[in-house]
């Protein structure tokens, strides 16, 4: 990897933007952007990212960049590659060179946009697609999205003597994405800045769909300091909550190995999501956890 | 040189769609419009169009992707009906407020349920205010020469909307009819190349969908409604050339035996064809009744409308739509339309050929009866359902 795809200085997520103080997603496109360079087109949908950063009549980005709906940017994002294939071949403009680059939260990615997701994954589009993940619809209020990990109070999971708050496990998207056969699939956290990095750059050079799933911790919705996202970041990758892997062309690779993993309790106590929690929940999900971790060694050992 | 032949209404669209050199087809099938489609797959597969096409997993998504190809500054087509064009409704609405010129032909089909795959214009009145432009048809060769149209019309500078061209699912879908076929050389004269002015480029970057506070919301309709009233000088500008070119020349409202009549039909599609039998026919019969037809849906003809019915003292109106709880969304309009003159005429609404079913010359007749009756009496009737069986 050159030096320069880490350290580069040129902004192209511009400041000004308004995310919450303390918002990891802002922290995570600002480093993609650097990656992806100036010869992107960025398709996003609606949500925090696109709220934060395009109020007309001011825009964040230095990329041509394009929001229409809120489940519909991977089809938004077959069309532009469509046109782009279109007029190259035609002689109107050379746009080869030009990659798009589709933007979601987990709720446009994991739940309403999934089928659309599906749609251009299948069909093969020269594309990548980056899910930002902090885990609920933050935009809209701290509501649950099928990315809520288990146990998580928000407000339309909320934690109550009848409700353990989150009642179902976090969808493995990366693994659904990999079951479409598409030549690249990772995920990723800003708290591992190099490896993100190194994703993006591989995301935008394979031939073919690409999906990047980015844990981005929401100091507002998971209800910690806003200072410690980037440690809250790391502890859940260590603690074997939110692996950091990747699937290229079929073959699993785990890229951080955190093992022996941090016991989860570490990554839940510092969270007000989690504070209802018992310690027989903590158990079951320290269970859940260890049987994904083994279930993810033996992936990457094939 | 152009020349007549017998074709498949659908397929003559998908010819006209290939004259004008699309780009990008994305496109998700359905019936009455599956032939659309189908066969502009198999002109792409056989190399004969030069596009990009995209098999989407739903019309949701069919919509979507015309909205990225557009704004990457591709010429862009799809088709649908129905059920389609509802579950695309939301995006059929970014489409015009983004200023995306495509062009979409809707093979119009009734809505469930009960489960209809026929036609009617249930799925037009859906998306009335949409604001796209939208033509009605009543002809194949009216289908062909309006695809064409309305290319020129949508990516025109001055107006950059996406066009709807209606036309009636099955009753003009599917039927066999003569057709003269502009060639290629003559549409390639009329349509010149798309060239969108700010297209999803990194070499001149924009932001396009960027949100809007209540304090711009407001400016940025008034711009879309502005656009949308404006845009008619340019569909009768393009109307006028086309017809100078090709010899057939289309009006937003069209007249049929009208002139000097106090009684008139008003219909749109492909019944209006069936309703100028009924007409000849009560001509021969020495009563004075002529037929109007709405071509140019959106923006909506205030001013022909009011031209075309200023001597008249009763119009029928045949709706193939009910807005459940009103009554007929075309006599609606209508009666919106007229309520400013001085002498207003008795508006009947009449509400038939839902879902598939069929309107003879026979129906018409029947109807202009009825509507006869009731203004005879002296009384406006909001509507009545047609042919009911009891």
């Amino acid at each position: 990897m050159s030096k320069q795809t880490v350290v580069e200085t040129k902004e192209r997520f511009a400041p000004g933007h308004r995310a919450c103080i303390g918002c990891a997603e802002a922290l995570a496109v600002r480093m993609v952007c650097k990656v992806l360079g100036d010869n992107v087109i960025i398709v996003n949908a609606t949500g925090c990212m696109e709220i934060v950063s395009s109020q007309m009549p001011f825009t964040s980005w230095t990329v041509p960049w394009i929001h229409t709906l809120f489940e519909n940017n991977s089809a938004v994002a077959s069309g532009i590659e469509a046109g782009l294939k279109a007029l190259t071949r035609k002689g109107v403009r050379d746009m080869s060179s030009t990659k798009v680059v589709a933007m979601g939260g987990d709720g446009s990615t994991l739940d309403i946009g999934l089928q659309a997701l599906s749609g251009a994954m299948e069909r093969g589009h020269n594309f990548l697609y980056i899910c930002f993940d902090n885990e609920a619809y933050m935009n809209t209020g701290i509501q649950r999205s099928s990315s809520t990990p288990y146990g998580a109070t928000t407000t339309t999971s909320p934690a109550g003597k009848a409700s353990i708050g989150q009642f179902s496990w976090k969808k493995n998207l990366p693994a659904i994405a990999a079951a479409h056969n598409i030549p690249y699939v990772a995920t990723a956290c800003p708290s591992y800045h190099r490896d993100l990095a190194m994703k993006v750059k591989k995301g935008m050079e394979v031939k073919g769909p690409a999906y990047i799933q980015i844990l981005s911790p929401c100091p507002t919705g998971w209800r910690c300091p806003t200072d410690n996202a980037v440690e809250v970041g790391r502890s859940a990758v260590q603690c074997g909550m939110y692996p950091i892997y990747e699937v290229e062309n079929g073959k699993y690779k785990i890229n951080v190995s955190p093992e022996p993993l941090k016991p989860v309790v570490e990554y839940l106590k510092g969270q007000g999501r989690f504070r209802h929690l018992a310690d027989t929940d903590i158990n079951k999900i320290q269970d859940k956890v260890n049987q994904d971790w083994a279930h993810l060694k033996e992936l990457a050992k094939i | 040189m152009a020349k007549r032949t017998g074709i498949e209404v659908s397929i003559a669209v998908s010819e006209a769609v290939k004259l004008a050199n699309t780009d990008v087809i994305a496109a998700y099938p359905i019936t009455p419009q599956t032939h659309i489609v189908e066969h502009l797959a198999e002109l792409v597969a056989q190399g004969e169009l030069n596009a990009e096409y995209i098999p989407v997993e739903s019309e949701h998504s069919a919509m979507s992707a015309c909205l990225g190809s557009s704004a990457a500054g591709a010429r862009t087509f799809t088709a649908t009906a129905g059920q389609g064009l509802e579950l695309m409704h939301e995006v059929v609405y970014v489409a015009s407020s983004m200023r995306l010129p495509i062009v979409m032909a809707v093979a119009n089909r009734a809505l469930s349920g009960p489960l209809s795959v026929w036609g009617d214009h249930s799925d037009v009145m859906s998306v009335r205010d949409t604001g796209w432009i939208q033509i009605f048809v009543e002809n194949g060769q009216e289908a062909v020469d309006n695809t064409i149209c309305a290319f020129r019309m949508a990516e025109d500078s001055r107006v950059l909307l996406p066009v709807m061209v209606h036309l009636d699912g099955f009753h003009l879908s599917h039927m066999v009819e003569p057709i003269m076929m502009p060639d290629q050389k003559e549409v390639d004269e009329f349509l010149p190349p798309f060239n969108y002015p700010l297209p999803l480029d990194p070499s001149k970057p924009v932001t396009m969908g960027a949100f809007a506070p209540p304090i711009v919301f407001t400016e940025a309709k008034w711009a879309q409604e502005m656009n949308l009233e404006q845009s008619k000088d340019v569909i009768l500008e393009v109307w006028k050339k086309f017809g100078d070119k090709f010899g057939r020349y289309y009006n937003p409202v069209e007249c049929y035996r009208c002139d000097d009549c106090e009684t008139l039909i008003m219909t749109m599609g492909s019944f209006s064809e069936t309703a100028m039998m009924a007409i000849d026919k009560l001509r021969e019969e020495g009563k004075k009744i002529g037929l109007f037809r709405i071509r140019l849906w959106r923006p909506f003809p205030f001013e022909e409308v009011r031209e075309t019915v200023k001597n008249a003292k009763a119009i029928i109106v045949l709706d193939r739509a009910i807005s459940l709880g009103m009554g007929g969304p075309v006599a609606s309009e209508l009666r919106n339309a007229l309520y400013p003159l001085e002498k207003r005429p008795k508006i009947m609404g009449f509400v038939g050929g839902l879902g598939g079913r069929d309107i003879t010359p026979t129906d018409f007749e029947k109807i202009i009866k009825r509507g006869l009756e009731i203004a005879a009496a002296g009384s406006n009737r909001e509507f009545e359902i047609y042919g009911v069986r009891e």
